[in-house]
């Protein structure tokens, strides 16, 4: 691996995720959970009342925000590609990672659309933090409603699924084949020195 | 109910306060729309009265004596969601078992702008307020259309109570549009 001129604190050293990658990996994890949070919550609340419209609007600006955030995650890993998983992690995990990895980006992007065109359709435009109106691709539309709720639904649950997939191996390789995976997106205590950069992999065990 | 015999219902217990000369025509409400436009956080929700009758006077040629009378039916206003539209009659909101009906009366027609303006009351939830309520003046097949929008304070008129007062949550500003279609007169 050439060291190629200046290494930004931001861009992946060799062997980890750079910083940027981190932020973004956990602002995206904590606003999909707030998101799912209060959707589920704001769903089984009885009737009208002002806390109910409160959680749906701040429901709706966390899905465009995590919608706005995974285009720059896509952009930041097309340009920045994923380390390698140790040569310890058995081909199928490998698939299954991958396969997973993908799929919740898939839901990244399909799960607010999918609630996004449901709000449309309803005859609720989306005023991003009550102050930007954001187009209204469709008109209100009583006939795309039910379809579009249950897409909704569908892939919302699809995505809490494979978020406790997606929790759960992280924890498996943290605790059962500590292999310093799980510890590849926690955020760095210090910048790497060179000497650290260059040795790659080898600061993975240095940091169990 | 026939919007004939409603109309006829909502006339008679109109109080006597605005009596219409019998050469009044009455408003084609299969023609005509009255709808409020509101803002929840930011997002505009317009919902439709679908109950509404009218009483015009309008000669061209002397707008000064122009008169409209236009009732509406609360209970009829409409967002397209059941639930929605049952919390709205709630006494929080329209109160629409004390309060069956919104109204407006006005009279004389004089100039503003490109248009019109008509001074007179709109009566909602029991309260009277006096407004200005800028027009525009339209000849469609065998018909004159009044078109026109008022913005409105809810809160002047006790629309969203209690809990529903914030208006950081629902606007005070409620956009009141109306398109009011007088058929010519048999001649």
């Amino acid at each position: 691996m050439s060291a190629m001129g200046r290494i930004s604190p931001a861009a992946a050293p060799p062997g980890g995720y750079g910083g940027t990658a981190k932020a973004l990996h956990w602002l995206v994890a904590a606003l999909v959970l707030a998101g799912i949070a209060m959707g589920l919550t704001m769903v089984s609340l009885p009737g009208i009342t002002p806390t109910k419209l409160r959680l749906f609007n701040w429901h709706k600006w966390i899905g465009v925000t995590v919608f706005a955030l995974a285009l720059l995650r896509l952009a930041w890993r097309l340009a920045h590609p994923a380390p390698p998983l140790p040569p310890s992690v058995p081909l199928w995990q490998r698939r299954a990672a991958a396969l997973s990895h993908a799929a919740l980006y898939v839901l990244l992007f399909a799960l607010p659309l999918s609630g996004y065109f449901y709000s449309l359709a309803a005859g609720f435009p989306v005023v991003y933090l009550g102050l930007v109106p954001l187009p209204e691709f469709i008109g209100p539309d009583p006939a795309l409603k039910q379809p579009l709720v249950v897409l909704h639904h569908v892939l919302a649950w699809t995505m809490i699924a494979l978020l406790a997939l997606h929790v759960g191996a992280a924890l498996k390789h943290r605790w059962v084949d500590r292999d310093g995976v799980f510890e590849r997106m926690l955020p760095r205590r210090g910048r790497p020195s060179a000497a650290e950069d260059a040795r790659g992999r080898t600061r993975e065990g240095m940091l169990r | 109910m026939n919007r004939r015999s409603l109309t006829a219902l909502l006339f008679a217990a109109a109080p006597a306060a605005v009596c219409m000369p019998a050469s009044a025509q009455a408003v084609d409400a299969a023609r005509s729309a009255v709808s409020a436009t509101f803002r929840q956080m930011g997002v505009p929700v317009e919902g439709r009265f679908a109950r509404f009758a009218g009483r015009v006077v309008y000669d061209p040629a002397r707008p000064a004596d122009a008169q409209a009378r236009v009732d509406v039916e609360v209970a009829s206003f409409s967002l397209g969601d059941p639930q929605y539209d049952a919390e709205v009659r709630k006494p929080a909101w329209f109160d629409a078992a004390r309060f069956p009906r919104a109204s407006f009366a006005g009279a004389g027609m004089r100039p503003a702008g490109s248009g019109w303006q008509v001074p007179g009351t709109l009566t909602i939830k029991g309260r009277a307020v006096n407004v200005v309520v800028p027009l525009a003046v339209r000849r469609e097949a065998g018909a004159t259309v009044f078109e026109g929008s008022l913005p409105i304070r809810r809160l002047a008129f006790g629309i969203g109570e209690g809990e529903w007062k914030d208006t950081g949550l629902l606007a005070d500003e409620v956009i009141v549009k109306f398109r009011l279609a007088v058929p010519e007169a048999e001649k």
